[in-house]
C-alpha cells in the first residue's frame, strides 16, 4: 500500500509541477498577478508530495519490504538499518527521486524565502525550477519507477553492494545532488534574467547564497566521494580521474567560476552576459554529469546500470534543458550592456583571469573525459585517458590560477597596483622557494610537478596569510584597534581568506600524497615484518572474526619505528554472506605528515598472506585543506547582509570593501 | 560578429548532443556474432545431482533428444524474472530443461526452486562454477539449446523475455528439430 | 581605457589561454594515451616493448600461477592469449573464467608486465571494453539487459 501511495504522490507531484511550470510564467508575461502567485502553493506541495514518495520509500527501505524491486535488489533483512536506510538512494531510481526531492527542496525554498523578489523574477524562476521537475518526474515515472512492485515478493534481498556499506558513501549521495541540483536553482535565476532582459547587483546578490551554498554542498560532497574510495577501495588512491568522478569535477570547477564572476557583477555591474552563460553551464555540466553516470555511454567502474532508453530520455532532457536557453542566451545576451570598465590589471581582471583559467581546465577534463568515446566512434579504436594526461593539461594550468590566486585579492576595483601587490608578497615568495627546494631535496629526482605544486601552494598559503594581516593591519595600532578591525570585517571576507587557506592546504597534500607515495608488497608469515619508510610492519596474526553481516580474515599489524611502538593496523578481508563478494577493508593511522596504509590479500594455502603497505605522505591536509574550505563557503553563506531573505541593502554594507 | 560569439554555446552543446546521440545508438557495436559453441559438441558435463539422493548429471543420459540447458542462481535476480518462463519451455515445445545451479550454494538452489517452482527434469550444481566457463557463459541467466547428437544448436544469454521466448528461442528450437 | 581597448584585452587574454591549453592537450594526446587491446590484436601485432597498454579479455580457466608476491596468468578473448605477470594484490573480484582488464606493458623479453589489475565489480555485469574485445574476437554475444546490479557510486 504504501509503496502505492508513494507512485501516486509522485503522480501529483508532476501535476502541481505543471501547473507551476506554465502558469506563472504566462502570469508574468501578462501581468496576471494571481497566476504569477500560484508559483508558491505549488512549489510547497510539490515538495511536499515528493518528500512523502522519498519518505515512502525509505519506509519500504526500512522495513525490508521485498515486494518492492529495488528493495529487492539492493537491500537484505539482515544488513544494518543505517545501509538499509542509505540504500534507498544507492540505486539509479532511488538516487533520481534524492535528486528531484533536492530540486523541490530547493523550489520551495525560493518559493518560501524569496519574499524581496521582484515578483515577476520570482515567478519566471519558479516556473523555470518547475520545467525541471517536469522532466525529471516524467524520467522517473516513464523509466525508472522506484516503486514497481515485485509479484511474487522473495523472501529475501540481495543486499546492497558492499562496496558502498561505508559511512562515508551513505553521506555522499545526498551532499553531492545538494550540489549538483543546487545549482538548478541558479539556473533558474538565469533564464529568468535572460527572459526578463535584466540583470544586475541585485539580480547578483539574490543568486549568491544559493551559489555559495551549492558550491559548498558540492565541494563537501566531491570530498566524502574521495575519502571514501581511499579507505574503502583498498588501492592507496583518492582521486582516479575516473568519468563518474570528473562527471562531479566539472560542475564544481565552473561552479567556482561562477561564484567569483558573480562577484563582479554584484560590485562592478560587468561581466554579465558571461556570468549568465556561466549559470547556465554549470547546471548544464550537473545534467552532463547524470547522463555520462546513468546512460553507460562511457566505461567507468562505477556507473548504474546500462540502459539505452534511459540514455536517450537523458539526453534529450539535456538537449531541451541546456539547449533552450542557450538559444534564448544567443538571442538575448547580445543586448545585455555590460557596466563598468576596468584596467586589465585590476581585481576585475584577475577574476577574469581566473574564469578564463578554470572554464579552459573544465575543458581540458571534458576532453580526457569524452575523447575515449569521440575517438570509438571515428575510428573504432579503445582508449583509455588517465592520470597522465590530466596532469599534463589540468595540472600545469592549474598553476598560475593558484599564483594569480595570492595576488587578486591584493588588487582594488577597476584599478590595481600589482607593483605594489608584489612587493608585498615577497614574504611569500621566499617561503615559497624555499618548499621548492625542500621538495627537490627530499626527492631530487621525483616528478617535475612536485616542487612546483609546492611551491604554488606555501605561494598561496603565505600570501593569503599576509593578505588578511594587512587587511586587519595586525602590527599597525592598539590590540583594541586590531580587535575591532577583526570583528567588523565581513564574514564574507573570512570566507574568502579560509577558502583560498584550505585550498592552499589541499594542493600541499595533493602534492605531497602525489609525489612522495611509497609502497611494499610482500608474501608474509605471521610473526614476518616488512620495512617501508623506516617503519617496520610486523604481520602478527591473522584470524577469522564475524561482523553484522560479513565474516573477514583480520590480520593484525604491529607498527615500529626504531623500535618504539607506532601502532596497531587491523586490515580485513571481507566476504559478505549475502552476495559472493569479496571486499577489501583497509587499515589506515593517520597522521599529519603522513599515513600508514595496510590492506591484506589472499592467503597462499601455505600459512603465508600477500599483504601491501603504503607509506602516504600529507594525504591528512587534503581531507583537512577540503573541511577549510567547505568551512569558509559556510561562514560566507552566514554573512547577513546575503542571508537568504535579507533585504535589498545596498548602501550601507557596500561600504565595507568586501 | 558579436552575434556570433553568443551563438558559440548553443552550437557546441548541439555537435556535443549528436556525438552523444549516435555513441548511444544501441546497433553501435553490437554486431552479434553467434557463440562459438554453436555447430560444436557441447562441453562434458558431469555434475553431482542437486536434490537429495539424485544421480549425477550428465548429457549422456539425454542422448538422442533436444534438450535446453539453463544455468542459473539463487541470488541472480534476471534469473528470478525468467523463472515463469521456463516452464513454458518444456510445456509447449516438449523440450525437457536440464538446470545446472551456477557458483550457489546448493542449500540456496533448492530453496529457491522450491518457492519458486521446479520447471527443470534434472538439476546440477556447479558450484565452482567450471562447468559454466566450459560453456563460455559472460554471466547468468544463460540458456543453451542441445541437440540428440551433443550438438549445441542455439544459445541465448540474459533473461528470457516472453518477447525472447517467441522470436528468438522459439524459432531455434523449430529449427533444431528438423 | 576606452570599451574596446577592453575588449581587446580579453580576446587576447582568451587567444592565449586557449592556445596554451591547445599546445599541451595535442602533447598529452600524443604521449598519454593508454590504447585498449585484445589478446588477438596483439598476436596480430605486438606492441612495442615500454609501450603502455591496457588488455582486456577473460581470466582463463586453470591459468592462474601464484608465486609469493607474484602471479602469473593468460588472458584470453578465446582465440588467442596473452600471458601476464603482475606483482601486486589482486583486486577482491579476480577470478578464473571472468572479465579482466589490465594495464601494463611488454618488457624486452615480451612479457607482458602489468602495473594494474582491474577486475570487473559484478559476477552478472561485463566491463564493456571486455565485452567489445570478445566480441570482435566471435566469441561473445552481446547479453541484454545484464548489468542489473554493478556497484553504483552514484555520481
Amino acid at each position: 500500500m504504501i509503496p502505492e501511495l508513494g507512485h501516486y504522490a509522485l503522480v501529483l507531484a508532476l501535476v502541481m509541477a505543471l501547473a507551476q511550470a506554465t502558469l506563472p510564467m504566462v502570469g508574468a508575461a501578462r501581468g496576471v498577478r494571481p497566476w504569477m502567485q500560484l508559483a508558491r502553493p505549488a512549489a510547497r506541495a510539490q515538495f511536499g508530495f515528493v518528500a512523502f514518495a522519498f519518505l515512502a520509500l525509505m519506509y519500504s527501505f526500512a522495513i525490508s519490504d521485498f515486494s518492492v524491486a529495488i528493495v529487492t535488489q539492493h537491500s537484505h533483512s539482515e544488513q544494518p538499518l543505517i545501509y538499509k536506510l542509505s540504500g534507498t538512494w544507492g540505486n539509479h531510481e532511488g538516487s533520481l527521486l534524492l535528486w528531484v526531492l533536492i530540486l523541490t527542496v530547493f523550489g520551495a525554498l525560493v518559493a518560501s524565502f524569496g519574499d524581496n523578489l521582484p515578483p515577476r523574477l520570482k515567478a519566471r524562476t519558479l516556473s523555470i525550477q518547475a520545467m525541471i521537475s517536469v522532466g525529471f518526474l516524467l524520467f522517473m515515472l516513464l523509466t525508472s519507477n522506484p516503486f514497481a512492485r515485485l509479484d511474487p515478493a522473495p523472501f529475501q534481498g540481495e543486499e546492497l553492494n558492499p562496496l558502498l556499506q561505508d559511512p562515508g558513501l551513505a553521506m555522499h549521495p545526498p551532499m553531492l545532488y545538494l550540489g549538483y541540483v543546487g545549482f538548478s536553482i541558479v539556473f533558474s535565476f538565469a533564464v529568468a534574467a535572460l527572459i526578463d532582459g535584466k540583470v544586475d547587483a541585485a539580480w547578483a546578490r539574490w543568486v549568491r547564497p544559493w551559489c555559495l551554498l551549492s558550491w559548498t554542498s558540492l565541494t563537501g560532497g566531491i570530498v566524502l566521494g574521495s575519502w571514501w574510495a581511499y579507505n574503502e577501495l583498498g588501492w592507496g588512491g583518492w582521486w582516479f580521474w575516473d568519468p563518474v568522478e570528473n562527471a562531479s569535477f566539472m560542475p564544481w570547477l565552473i561552479g567556482t567560476a561562477l561564484l567569483h564572476t558573480a562577484l563582479v557583477v554584484e560590485k562592478r555591474d560587468a561581466l554579465k552576459s558571461w556570468t549568465i552563460l556561466l549559470s547556465i553551464l554549470t547546471f548544464g555540466f550537473s545534467l552532463l554529469g547524470t547522463f555520462l553516470v546513468r546512460s553507460g555511454i562511457i566505461t567507468s567502474v562505477h556507473a548504474f546500470a546500462d540502459d539505452p532508453t534511459r540514455g536517450v530520455f537523458i539526453l534529450a532532457l539535456l538537449a531541451i534543458a541546456i539547449g533552450a536557453p542557450l538559444s534564448l542566451y544567443a538571442m538575448r545576451a547580445p543586448t545585455l550592456r555590460g557596466g563598468g570598465l576596468f584596467a586589465p590589471l585590476s581585481r576585475e581582471g584577475a577574476l577574469v583571469m581566473n574564469n578564463l583559467l578554470l572554464a579552459t581546465m573544465t575543458a581540458t577534463v571534458l576532453l580526457g573525459t569524452l575523447y575515449p568515446l569521440l575517438l570509438e566512434l571515428t575510428t573504432g579504436k579503445t582508449i583509455s585517458v588517465g592520470g597522465p594526461f590530466y596532469m599534463a593539461t589540468f595540472g600545469v594550468l592549474a598553476l598560475p590560477l593558484l599564483i594569480l590566486m595570492a595576488i587578486g585579492p591584493f588588487l582594488g576595483w577597476k584599478r590595481g597596483d600589482v607593483k605594489g601587490a608584489l612587493q608585498r608578497l615577497i614574504a611569500a615568495g621566499i617561503c615559497a622557494l624555499g618548499a621548492a627546494i625542500i621538495a627537490i631535496w627530499i626527492k631530487a629526482d621525483g616528478p617535475i610537478l612536485a616542487p612546483l605544486g609546492l611551491f604554488v601552494g606555501v605561494w598561496l598559503l603565505v600570501g593569503t596569510l599576509i593578505e588578511f594581516m594587512e587587511r586587519i593591519r595586525l602590527f599597525d595600532g592598539k590590540p583594541g584597534r586590531v580587535w575591532t578591525r577583526i570583528r567588523h570585517t565581513p564574514r564574507a571576507t573570512y570566507g574568502m581568506t579560509l577558502a583560498h587557506l584550505g585550498l592552499a592546504i589541499a594542493v600541499i597534500g595533493m602534492t605531497g600524497a602525489g609525489a612522495w607515495k611509497s609502497e611494499e608488497i610482500r608474501l608474509l608469515h605471521p610473526g614476518q615484518s616488512l620495512t617501508l619508510q623506516g617503519y617496520d610492519f610486523k604481520l602478527e596474526s591473522v584470524e577469522g572474526v564475524r561482523g553484522e553481516n560479513y565474516l573477514a580474515d583480520q590480520a593484525h599489524f604491529i607498527v615500529s619505528r626504531d623500535g618504539r611502538f607506532v601502532a596497531d593496523l587491523y586490515p580485513e578481508r571481507r566476504q559478505y554472506m549475502v552476495q559472493p563478494m569479496p571486499t577489501t577493508e583497509a587499515a589506515i593511522r593517520s597522521g599529519p605528515l603522513a599515513d600508514l596504509y595496510a590492506v591484506i590479500g589472499e592467503p597462499d594455502g601455505k600459512g603465508g598472506w600477500l599483504v601491501r603497505v603504503y607509506h602516504e605522505p600529507l594525504v591528512t591536509w587534503i581531507w583537512f585543506g577540503a573541511l577549510v574550505m567547505v568551512a569558509g563557503g559556510l561562514t560566507s553563506l552566514s554573512d547577513r547582509r546575503y542571508r537568504v531573505g535579507a533585504p535589498v541593502r545596498a548602501g550601507a554594507a557596500q561600504a565595507v570593501r568586501a | 560578429m558579436r552575434r556570433l560569439v553568443f551563438l558559440l554555446p548553443i552550437l557546441i552543446v548541439a555537435i556535443l548532443v549528436a556525438v552523444f546521440w549516435i555513441g548511444l545508438d544501441p546497433k553501435r557495436d553490437k554486431s552479434v556474432l553467434p557463440s562459438a559453441l554453436v555447430g560444436k559438441p557441447a562441453p562434458m558435463i558431469d555434475l553431482p545431482g542437486l536434490h537429495e539422493g539424485a544421480p549425477r548429471l550428465t548429457l549422456e543420459s539425454f542422448q538422442g533428444q533436444l534438450v535446453a540447458i539453463n544455468f542459473f542462481a539463487s541470488w541472480c535476480l534476471p534469473c528470478r524474472a525468467e523463472h515463469p518462463l521456463l516452464k513454458q519451455i518444456s510445456a509447449e515445445f516438449g523440450v525437457p530443461i536440464i538446470g545446472i545451479a551456477w557458483k550457489d550454494k546448493p542449500d540456496d538452489s533448492r530453496a529457491f526452486l522450491a518457492e519458486l517452482g521446479d520447471p527443470y527434469v534434472a538439476t546440477g550444481t556447479d558450484e565452482n562454477g567450471r562447468t559454466g566457463i566450459d560453456f563460455g557463459i559472460t554471466g547468468i541467466p544463460e540458456t543453451f539449446l542441445v541437440d540428440g547428437n551433443g550438438i549445441v544448436r542455439y544459445r541465448f544469454a540474459g533473461p528470457l523475455s516472453p518477447d525472447g521466448l517467441r522470436n528468438q528461442l522459439a524459432p531455434a528450437i523449430a529449427e533444431a528439430k528438423r | 581605457m576606452s570599451r574596446k581597448r577592453l575588449r581587446l584585452y580579453l580576446v587576447l587574454a582568451t587567444l592565449v589561454v586557449l592556445g596554451i591549453a591547445a599546445t599541451l592537450i595535442l602533447r598529452a594526446l600524443n604521449e598519454e594515451l593508454v590504447f585498449f587491446l585484445s589478446p588477438t590484436q596483439i598476436a596480430e601485432k605486438q606492441p612495442n616493448a615500454g609501450q603502455q597498454i591496457r588488455l582486456g579479455g577473460l581470466v582463463e580457466a586453470g591459468s592462474v600461477k601464484k608465486s609469493g608476491e607474484t602471479v602469473a596468468f593468460s588472458v584470453t578473448d578465446l582465440s588467442n592469449n596473452v600471458r601476464v605477470s603482475y606483482r601486486g594484490l589482486l583486486p577482491d573480484l579476480f577470478r578464473e573464467g571472468q572479465g579482466v582488464v589490465v594495464q601494463g606493458a611488454f618488457d624486452g623479453a615480451g612479457q607482458f608486465v602489468a602495473s594494474e589489475v582491474l577486475a570487473k565489480h559484478d559476477e552478472t555485469y561485463m566491463p564493456p571494453e571486455v565485452a567489445k574485445a570478445l566480441k570482435e574476437s566471435g566469441r561473445w554475444q552481446e547479453t541484454e539487459g545484464k548489468g542489473t546490479a554493478q556497484p553504483a557510486v552514484t555520481q
